[in-house]
């Protein structure tokens, strides 16, 4: 019933079916709330932020805080310097934060607001601060729109003048608050001092206490942000997600950094402990040595399960990427990676990954796609396997896949923003899940006679 | 007044027999103060929910992806045939199409989902960012009427036009184009003791629930609008001889250019809560004055609620002196449940809509207890404040509510797109009480009671929170 798509392909040029990115301005907003005391603000309609707070609040299960400039069609025809003056006044005067993070819209890039001019000229209490990214709407993707207002916040603040420090800047990507406290702890047990920029964990996985807080107690602090100057260097985890970061830094303040996948299964865990291990001398602690080699033992004990079955990853680009490398080394052969942010250096990255296990065969790496598309090439050739956001979930019974969850969003299923996909423990998580999809589903298909106690 | 009310909004807020009594309705109605974390939506939303639930229309956003997006299967509507609305079109605009205008690409995506799907109604959407760069839309939507022999209705919803109601209204306008649009010839008299259902979604299958009420009274249902609804059922809504109206916030203006373009004449109903359920259904049958409607009405009505009241009676000692905070976009699902929760032995301490109206307001005032307090547009900061200082146990609201409900220890129930039992009608009062009681009662709230006795002699920690 829920199956609408064709197995005849057709050439589409204009028409998107079930898209596999959203707007720049909810990465942005996301972003934002990962600076402590930090409101995020979207300038444009006030339609915008209302779907961006509901689009987060439904993966994160929980309030996402954001005010918005509420353009009128006056503000559109004479601009919408005035809308974000008064918003900003009224901002510091009713939500008190430490710094407001404002973005644009389509609506705004399209009348040509100058927001540099804008915030120039405005005033701001002294001890507070406004900062800001574009992120027209029509141009990459959520993911592209969280990198630009990572990067904001450095061309803003990150001083050059800081003093010289021990700790490196970490672009975590646009991963779960559940990851970022993973990388926390992989870097304090490398005894390598850091700034997370951003740090949403805390404030999108906030404990329950019976008290709200509109800015709850998580976030990196402005003065990090400021010290970022003078870190030692940076690490931007996920290309697609974190090279703006780098960049910002290296022509704001002159700091390196190191562009690295996301570290996601055993290779890119590896490299990631090893870079750690290099910039801080430290050996990688033996606790991390067990974590690893756990890992490597339920691979390999569940192997015959993985061994050969076709599967297909779609989502943000990082997460496809990594997902795709544990997928390789479990012994699954991705036969489908598709995202919908656009950039020709996903299909490249995707296909050298792909043959670099020789598994490129007829497989497909598709940037800028969508789950339509997807849907038609599974129909004409099935997989064994699915991987990906909620949005997979019609497509999986459609066609009658296994389906794992992971990446963002997951709208229908709870605490996967607790649970982080990255290290060892990442993967242990991930191999078990798809474990358990591939051996539910042979338990609940094959005949009872073949139904086995011990597999 | 908590302090954290800024200047601009306090003509938003009223108390029944408070500070400011017999003062003017709340100021409803006006666009947001900008800067608030307001929880309204825009009119493209507005549009957008209301058209969406007709089933087998294309319903195709020409804007940059991300209108698309946010609205992609989240309306919570079911369908008996097609399930073509819950996918997600658009025309994906990028930079280049911003410099030279989106119409070529629009023109594709027609021409594409003609050749793949050929649909007998196509609704394109237009946004913000068409609304400025200005596309000729209407011409692309009579090429293609001519071209494809479908009906293609421009929706004209950038979001900066106004609130969610206007879209509200762009929806209604919609529907009449394509519903004035009769062919030449055909029978227009009105059918006997046939009916619409105005502002009913479908949500949980509730127009489902309905429509079997009114078929056991012999009153058949033409369509709803637009839960479930198809092209050829609402084509054949013109010969209705009622409109029954549900949701009024989006289908006053539908029911009145009915009224006005094929005369028929219309009433005001609530299906929530048993009382206001009954009352609805015997005013149907009073007004097609059929003596066997209505007496069936009465059976019906003697059956159903004899077996509901049944199923709510054993949760009445757990809710009874609970206090209820009420947060939905209209005014007149506001009205119903506080009805509701006095039904159920409950108070309601705080009423705020997103789009009520002046007349809904007064119903509400005159509704209330005294103390109560009356919100337009609210924003989480008022409902936080609000919620805190009358003490609320419970809130009903939609998505964004939610986790702020959970953060104050307030229970929660969902009376929007992401209900997952039917809350209309007799048996959904049921649902309904249940849902109340499973959030107000939960054991979870033991364990964060729990909490003070590990945390509290502890210095900087928060006391104990969560329904008593």
């Amino acid at each position: 019933m829920l199956d609408q798509t064709p197995k005849e392909i057709a050439e589409r040029k204009a028409l998107r079916i079930n898209p596999l990115k959203t707007c720049q301005p909810v990465g942005a907003l996301y972003a934002a709330l990962g600076v402590r005391r930090c409101m995020p603000h979207s300038h444009g309609s006030q339609g915008c932020v209302s779907y961006h707070r509901t689009f987060l609040t439904r993966h994160f299960k929980e309030p996402a805080v954001a005010s918005s400039s509420s353009f009128t069609e006056g503000a559109s025809v004479f601009g919408g310097g005035a809308n974000l003056r008064s918003s900003v006044k009224n901002i510091f005067d009713l939500y008190d934060p430490d710094i407001i993070a404002v973005h644009t819209t389509c609506l705004s890039e399209t009348i040509g607001d100058d927001l540099n001019a804008y915030i120039l000229e405005m005033e701001i209490p002294d001890d507070k601060l406004v900062v800001h990214c574009n992120t027209p709407s029509y141009v990459g993707s959520h993911v592209t729109g969280h990198a630009n207002m990572v990067a904001g916040f450095i061309k803003y603040l990150a001083d050059k003048r800081a003093p010289k420090n021990d700790r490196i800047g970490v672009f975590p990507g646009f991963v779960n608050p559940g990851d970022i406290r993973e990388l926390k702890r992989l870097l304090g047990l490398m005894g390598l001092p850091f700034i997370m920029l951003p740090d949403q964990t805390g404030v999108l996985d906030g404990p329950m206490t019976g008290v709200y807080e509109m800015y709850p107690d998580g976030g990196t602090t402005i003065d990090e942000i400021r010290a970022l100057g003078g870190a030692r260097m940076a690490l931007a985890l996920g290309e697609f997600a974190s090279t703006e970061p780098a960049l910002a830094l290296k022509t704001k303040c002159g700091v390196d950094s190191k562009v690295m996948p996301l570290p996601f299964g055993v290779a890119m865990t590896d490299s990631f402990l090893m870079a750690l291990s290099e910039i801080s001398g430290n050996p990688v602690p033996r606790e991390l040595e067990e974590e690893r080699g756990r890992l490597v033992d339920l691979m390999l004990d569940a192997n015959p399960y993985f061994y050969d079955r076709s599967c297909a990853i779609f989502g943000d680009p990082d997460t496809v990427l990594g997902l795709a490398s544990l997928a390789l080394e479990l012994g699954l052969r991705p036969r489908f990676l598709v995202t919908g942010t656009p950039g020709e250096a996903f299909e490249k990255r995707g296909s050298a990954l792909l043959g670099s296990h020789g598994a490129l065969g007829g497989a497909r790496v598709r940037a800028a796609g969508d789950l339509f598309e997807l849907h038609q090439w599974i129909k004409n050739e099935p997989v064994d396997l699915l991987i990906g956001t909620s949005y997979g979930k019609q497509l999986a019974k459609a066609e009658n896949v296994p389906f794992v969850r992971a990446g963002f969003p997951i709208l229908d299923r709870y605490g996967h923003a607790y649970q982080p996909l990255i290290g060892y423990e990442g993967a242990i998580k991930l191999a078990i899940k798809i474990a358990d999809a591939i051996m539910d589903r042979m338990d609940r298909d094959c005949a009872d006679e073949d139904l086995e106690l011990v597999m | 007044m908590p302090d954290a009310i800024l200047e601009e909004r306090k003509g938003s807020i009223a108390r029944k027999d408070g500070p400011g009594a017999g003062a003017a309705p709340v100021s409803c109605g006006k666009a947001s103060v900008s800067g608030a974390v307001s929880q309204r939506a825009c009119v493209f939303c507005g549009a957008r929910v209301v058209l969406n639930p007709i089933t087998d229309a294309f319903h195709l956003i020409h804007g940059p992806i991300g209108c698309a997006s946010y609205t992609w299967d989240i309306r919570g509507s079911l369908a008996s045939e097609s399930e073509l609305f819950r996918n997600s079109y658009s025309t994906d605009l990028t930079e280049r199409d911003v410099v030279f205008g989106g119409l070529e690409r629009l023109r594709a995506a027609v021409r594409e989902i003609h050749l793949t799907h050929a649909p007998k109604l196509l609704f394109i959407y237009s946004t913000c960012l068409v609304g400025i760069i200005g596309d000729d839309v209407d011409s692309v939507c009579r090429e293609a009427e001519s071209l494809y022999g479908m009906r293609v209705i421009n929706v004209k919803a950038p979001g900066f036009a106004g609130h969610k109601a206007m879209g509200y209204r762009l929806a209604c306008e919609a529907i009449m184009k394509v519903i004035s649009r009769r062919p030449a010839g055909s029978d227009r008299s009105p059918i006997p003791m046939a009916i619409n259902v105005l502002g009913d979604y479908n949500l949980a299958g509730e127009a489902w629930i309905i429509e079997n009420y009114f078929r056991e009274m012999g009153v058949r249902v033409l369509t709803t609008f637009t839960g479930d609804s198809t092209y050829e059922k609402l084509m054949g809504s013109a010969r209705a001889s009622l409109n029954v109206v549900q949701c009024a916030g989006s289908m006053a203006y539908l029911a009145r250019s009915m009224e006005e373009t094929f005369g028929i004449p219309w009433v005001r109903v609530s299906f929530f809560g048993l009382a206001d359920t009954a009352n609805s259904l015997t005013k149907v049958a009073d007004l097609l004055g059929d003596d066997g409607a209505r007496q069936r009405a009465a059976a019906l009505c003697q059956r159903e609620i004899a077996s509901a009241s049944a199923g709510i009676e054993p949760y009445l000692p757990l809710l009874r002196g609970k206090k209820a905070a009420i947060f939905v976009g209209g005014g007149f699902k506001a009205i119903s449940l506080m009805r509701q929760f006095r039904e159920l032995g409950m108070g309601t301490v705080l009423v705020g809509t997103q789009t009520g109206t002046a007349e809904d307001y007064e119903v509400i005032e005159a509704l209330s207890d005294p103390g109560t307090v009356i919100l337009d547009d609210a924003n989480p900061s008022e409902l936080e404040a609000f919620m805190r200082e009358k003490g609320a146990d419970v809130l009903v609201g939609g998505v964004k509510e939610r986790p702020l409900a959970f953060k104050l220890g307030v229970a929660f129930c969902d009376h929007n797109h992401e209900r997952k039992a039917p809350l209309a009608g007799f048996s959904g009062a049921v649902n309904f009480t249940r849902e109340i009681n499973l959030s107000i009662n939960s054991p979870v709230w033991g364990a964060l009671r729990q909490r003070a006795s590990l945390f509290d002699a502890l210095p900087g920690q928060a006391g104990p929170a969560g329904p008593a």
